[in-house]
């Protein structure tokens, strides 16, 4: 059988890839675009943070036996921690500055965490196992479907959606929304907002982490896979517009997707689509598909 | 013998670098109405505003419920029992009318609930999923004021909530204002509006170039009316 004169197991086998890219470009983006909102700072070491997240799960395995479904929970939480005490340190001193302060030095900090695991583990990369629960593929029938990535792809979507949903409709999220359009009113209020931007910034931190462990037993583990990353999904950060959670995810997804058909259709554009894509909308629509308008 | 609610004294407050406040004295006591008069840039908004802890820097002293509060955070200042409803009403676009009434936290027991809060505001109940921003001037003004009385804060801080509405919504503010004071509100007004301002408050300061040039109490209205021409060309 031939989708469009392609074969349909290549077909979908691309699409699935798009889809599991999509998945870690949708929770990637997330995290940034909370940040972005209640921080105003453009977080550029998110990858790096990816990175730790999927070394942590590493290390916990090499060094200390923390077997994967463990290394999923402890992973985000250390790098979280790290998070926070990045904000109170680092961050915390650039608030009501130019928003370039808070992108240089987060894109130093994603440097020296790269350096730093570059000098202790070299570039050549770890590989991961992917945990025996979830080794091997289900067949379809109509295609094979490794056990693991669908799993990213479930796992991504939960994630996602229940981010949605905590600041969309919850209590704790109208706090993070209006503290967004107006800090400083929110903190007239009575709400501990310095509380807030420290914690948001852990959790945009664990989120990276975590999908650095999700990651860990599909790619090489290693410290630049971090900053391989980040440049698509500030593209797709741009496309979809800071304004909207549910556009970063939606946009995440669907660039996964483009990408991974274009791979079938146009193999050599496959790199560049998410760029292409990115100056068309920045031509029609400067604010992004999901943005407000200024 | 009345207790003191608010106590300023020698209050300075900057933006950046701009001295805005030059020495406020001004006590409040509780259940009193006071309001604040002065031109546009007399630094009432801004003396609002350093109580709550939205200026940059401050000095002097700032006593809630004898509480110095100079130092604090101004999440802590709100807890202390303080209701802010800012100038430009600061409506969240983001949050349904409904979430921006139930945003501000519990400060403390004895604020209104949401049914007396929809019995006084109608309009607030039929908009209560439309988005913040959606609502008129009005229901927005309305809004901001009944998110501050869900809280319990005892001690008021309106900041020129008659600003651009109708005459009928103004005397409903009005209303509002003698109903809370009734109750035992403590109420701080500033206002641009004189003829709503004048029946509602039990002591009047007038403010110039960041301090406080004159105070009288409403008895003495009609023989400082002079000088309130003089001083805000009513």
């Amino acid at each position: 059988m031939e989708i469009f004169g392609i074969p349909h197991q290549a077909f979908l086998g691309q699409l699935l890839l798009g889809l599991v890219n999509g998945a870690f470009y949708a929770m990637l983006s997330l995290g940034l675009a909370v940040i972005f909102g209640l921080l105003d700072i453009v977080n550029f070491a998110h990858g790096a943070l990816y990175m730790l997240g999927a070394f942590a799960a590493w290390i916990m395995l090499d060094k200390f036996g923390v077997n994967y479904w463990f290394a999923l929970i402890l992973a985000p939480l250390v790098v979280g921690v790290l998070g926070v005490v990045i904000e109170r340190v680092f961050l915390k001193r650039l608030y009501g500055l130019d928003p370039l302060y808070g992108l240089l030095l987060t894109f130093g900090l994603s440097l020296i965490f790269e350096g730093i695991f570059r000098e202790l583990f070299g570039v050549s990369g770890q590989s991961y196992p992917v945990p025996e629960l979830l080794s091997g593929a289900t067949n379809l029938g109509f295609m094979v479907l490794p056990n693991y990535r669908a799993w990213v792809v479930v796992v991504s979507l939960v994630v996602c959606i229940g981010t949605w949903y905590l600041i969309e409709r919850t209590r704790l999220g109208a706090y993070l929304r209006a503290g967004t359009e107006n800090a400083k009113l929110v903190q007239a209020f009575g709400v501990n907002v310095p509380l807030m931007v420290m914690l948001t910034y852990g959790a945009g931190a664990g989120l990276a982490a975590l999908a650095g462990v999700l990651a860990a037993p599909i790619i090489q583990v290693n410290p630049l896979m971090g900053s391989n990353l980040i440049i698509v999904v500030f593209a797709v950060v741009v496309i979809g517009g800071m304004g909207s959670i549910m556009g970063s995810i939606l946009t995440g997804l669907g660039l996964g997707i483009i990408e991974g058909l274009t791979r079938v259709f146009y193999p050599e554009a496959s790199s560049i689509v998410v760029f292409v894509i990115m100056v068309i909308v920045l031509m029609i629509r400067p604010a992004g598909l999901f943005g407000k308008e200024a | 013998m009345t207790t003191e609610l608010l106590r300023i004294e020698d209050l300075h407050a900057w933006y950046g670098e701009s001295h805005i406040l030059h020495g406020v004295n001004l006590t409040v006591h509780e259940g009193e109405v006071v309001t604040l008069l002065g031109r546009n840039g007399a630094g009432r908004t801004t003396t609002m505003r350093a109580i709550v802890g939205l200026t940059g820097k401050r000095k002097g002293s700032i006593r809630i419920n004898g509480t110095e509060t100079i130092k604090l955070a101004p999440h802590k200042v709100a807890h202390l029992g303080v209701g802010y409803c800012p100038e430009e009403r600061g409506i969240f676009a983001s949050l349904t009318a409904e979430e921006n009434l139930m945003l501000p936290p519990t400060l403390a027991p004895g604020g209104m609930s949401v049914d007396e809060i929809y019995a006084m505001f109608p309009n607030l109940k039929e908009r209560a999923s439309s988005p913040g921003t959606r609502l008129s001037g009005g229901e927005q003004q309305m809004l901001a004021v009944a998110r501050i009385l869900r809280t319990g804060a005892r001690l008021l801080l309106l900041d020129e909530i008659s600003e651009g509405l109708a005459p009928v919504i103004v005397q409903k503010l009005g209303e509002m204002i003698l109903s809370l004071k009734a109750k035992g509100y403590t109420i701080v007004l500033v206002e641009q509006n004189f003829r709503f301002a004048a029946p509602l408050a039990d002591r009047f300061y007038v403010m110039e170039h960041g301090m406080i040039v004159k105070q009288f109490a409403q008895n003495e209205l009609t023989q400082n009316m002079g000088m309130l021409q003089e001083y805000l060309g009513v």
